[in-house]
């Protein structure tokens, strides 16, 4: 939790719009804000959780930070170098040092290669010889808890969704990263198998020094992992804090609405009304304001014609939301009228402590 | 008040009404590639009108096969089934194919995990409805437009009559699987198979859909089986629970039951690896290994490779359902010492 050492990663308002061609002349007729001035950092050793409904910008910023889409705008700095940058890190180098594990287990492996040659393709690539990065392929196979002599040879169809999930996390290791992405990366497997899964990776984090961001939209999955959560919606971040006070004590209406949708788990007291109405609107034209004031039982004036911005609640925690609620006398009628003593003024981008 | 009274002083006369679903040793396996795949092995339920049975399993154990297997909607040249399935007084086994035409949607309907995949696409919301109504209930075109805008209006869709003009991939998913719904409960069936519906949607949509689902088989007394891989949507929908493994019913009872006084290892260990928060820092229990592969089943009870507490004595007989409850049963020796 020192906010003062340098972050592994630092994400400054990155900001991807996707355009959509239409008509005769195929012009573009509008954009989908996929994601919007994001800004986080995630601190070394730490899993930074990421939460939200389908169409939030999650997996577009996942793609983002790997380059696999050029954003529009925004900055990357890994461990102090800007990723893409002229005196910075390069794109190939910033690879070998983020990976990302993807949901799909089967869609993510060469079907033609057989896992050893898919794990030491990588290494392979970036200049390891052969016979070493083969011998890697088994050392990691071994370590995901997979024996090497029955696998090596094998071919993606002749797993399981859980043993090729493990193929693909010991591929992410081979360049030996220091950060992982992992994108929905267990949501496809059955409960008992992700539970396997889930005790890998914290062994793994352990072992090699590891620094996580965990995407997931299963909120009981992201509070066992995560050390820090960040909740988006439509393509902004609405609020973060350590996952303590995530599940503790949510500010946003969203992150309260999120949680009180988890199923109960007690047959004697269950869900009785939804916590909220509606789908999440298309994130083409999103609303005005907050982007969340359509579907909340607080919204006021204020919440149409202003954007709140990121405030800080509690500093130690590093809680921020993104609320006219949570903001001093933004004009919400729940706001407080000024400043309170406790929370002096905070730099514009809660996530980011340079 | 007076039908309370004698219903608690005479447990024979509750008894005396069949129960809308007898399903007797049901098995189905499929030809394939590699032999035969013995899917679902020797289920045996009943369900009675107005009530919720959610199968639980993970993927694999037959669920949705037992449960496609309610309307026969497995490729019929490659599926043999034996035992018995009765809806209603309906032998669903024995029927001919137009007679099983009459009984899907009037007696028996389906919702799905992907609504976009069950809509056509070039046909509106409305004309899939309406053509439903009367094709089943032999009413006007008029009438049965009229239909769909209250079933929609029931689904508690949003601008409803504007709706009923949308196409399925002008909604979103969740407004795709209330329309879906609506369908599904056209006719008023007696019975509704829903097959992980809400799986697909996102958390806070799942919720909504969960208690209109509930909301509505209240309403119109409906049965429903439920399936799906996931305790916690069980425990928000279900009376009774069947949990699932390689094609049998391992577990039974009411769902109170089966969550807090669980009585087989494998819903022990599903219930263990259920991840919650409360949990964070510790170590997650798992069930070791994979579900066996259905073309070769284990001899004896099929959960006994990755059981902790495996005997010799598992892997020698089949094992039968114990009832250490008149409601709750297992198949574990483990009970039956």
């Amino acid at each position: 939790m020192e906010s003062k050492a340098q972050p592994l990663l630092l994400v400054k308002d990155l900001k991807k719009y996707f355009p959509i061609l239409g008509g005769v002349l195929n012009r573009k007729v509008a954009t989908v804000q996929a994601v919007d001035e994001v800004s986080f950092e995630v601190a070394k050793g730490e899993t930074l959780g990421v939460v939200g409904e389908s169409g939030c910008g999650k997996s577009t910023t996942a793609r983002l930070l790997m380059r696999l889409i050029e954003p529009d705008e925004g900055a990357v700095i890994f461990d102090g170098e800007g990723v893409g940058e002229q005196h910075g890190l390069s794109v190939r180098d910033m690879r070998r040092n983020m990976q990302m594990v993807f949901q799909d287990s089967y869609a993510s492996l060469n079907p033609r290669l057989t896992i050893e040659e898919s794990i030491a393709f990588g290494p392979k690539v970036h200049g390891v010889s052969g016979k070493v990065a083969r011998e890697r392929a088994r050392a990691l196979l071994a370590k995901v808890g997979l024996d090497p002599n029955l696998f090596v040879r094998r071919y993606p169809h002749e797993l399981s969704g859980g043993q090729r999930q493990r193929v693909n996390i010991a591929r992410a290791l081979a360049l030996e990263p220091r950060l992982v992405i992992f994108d929905e990366a267990v949501s496809a497997l059955d409960k008992s198998v992700e539970a396997q899964v889930l005790n890998l990776l914290n062994d793994l984090k352990r072992e090699m020094n590891l620094t996580y961001i965990f995407i997931s939209h299963d909120l009981n999955v992201v509070q066992y992992i995560s050390d820090r959560v960040l909740v988006m919606y439509l393509g902004k971040v609405v609020e973060t804090g350590t996952v303590e006070a995530i599940y503790g004590d949510p500010r946003h209406p969203y992150t309260r609405a999120l949680l009180a949708s988890m199923p109960s788990m007690d047959p004697g007291n269950r869900t009785t009304a939804p916590a909220l109405t509606g789908d999440p609107p298309n994130p083409i034209n999103p609303p005005s304001g907050c982007r969340f004031r359509t579907r909340c039982a607080f919204a006021e004036e204020i919440c149409a014609s202003t954007e709140p911005r990121l405030e800080m609640i509690h500093p130690a925690e590093r809680h921020a939301a993104a609320c006219h609620m949570e903001i001093a006398g933004s004009g919400h009628s729940k706001a407080m009228a000024t400043s309170p003593p406790k929370a002096p003024p905070q730099p514009q981008h809660m996530g980011v402590v340079a | 008040m007076t039908a309370a009274l004698r219903q608690d002083q005479s447990p024979v006369a509750e008894a005396a009404p069949a129960p809308l679903v007898t399903v007797e040793n049901l098995t189905v396996s499929f030809k394939g590639g590699d032999g035969v795949i013995k899917a679902v092995n020797g289920v045996d339920f009943t369900l009675e009108r107005g009530k919720v049975l959610t199968i639980l399993g993970e993927s694999g154990s037959g669920k949705s096969v037992t449960l496609k297997a309610m309307m026969r909607l497995h490729p019929p040249r490659k599926t043999s089934y034996t035992g018995r399935i009765a809806i209603g007084g309906r032998e669903i086994l024995s029927l001919s194919d137009r007679e099983l035409g009459q009984v899907r949607g009037s007696v028996v309907s389906m919702i799905f995990q992907e609504p976009m995949l069950a809509f056509d696409p070039v046909y509106t919301i409305g004309q899939q409805i309406a053509e439903t109504v009367v094709r089943h209930e032999g009413v006007s075109r008029q009438a049965a437009d009229k239909r769909a805008l209250e079933l929609l209006e029931m689904v508690q869709i949003p601008s409803a009559a504007r709706r009923l003009k949308a196409y399925p991939h002008e909604m979103s998913g969740g407004m795709r699987q209330r329309a879906m719904i609506a369908l599904a409960l056209s006719c008023r069936p007696d019975l509704l198979l829903a097959d992980e519906p809400t799986t697909a949607l996102d958390a806070t949509v799942q919720m909504q859909v969960l208690i209109l689902l509930r909301q509505l088989q209240r309403e119109m007394g409906m049965a429903v089986i439920f399936v799906t891989h996931d305790m916690g949507v069980a425990a928000e929908i279900a009376d009774e629970v069947a949990v699932m493994y390689a094609g049998r019913f391992i577990e039974t009872g009411p769902v109170g039951d089966v969550i807090g006084r669980r009585l087989h290892p494998y819903t022990e260990g599903l219930l263990a690896s259920t991840v919650h928060g409360a949990q964070r820092g510790q170590r997650l229990e798992t069930i070791a290994g994979a579900p066996p592969n259905l073309a070769k089943l284990p001899s004896g009870c099929a959960f006994a490779p990755r059981c902790r507490y495996v005997e010799p004595r598992c892997r020698e007989t089949e094992v039968p359902l114990f009832h250490p409850k008149p409601d709750h049963a297992a198949r574990c020796l483990r009970i039956d010492r």
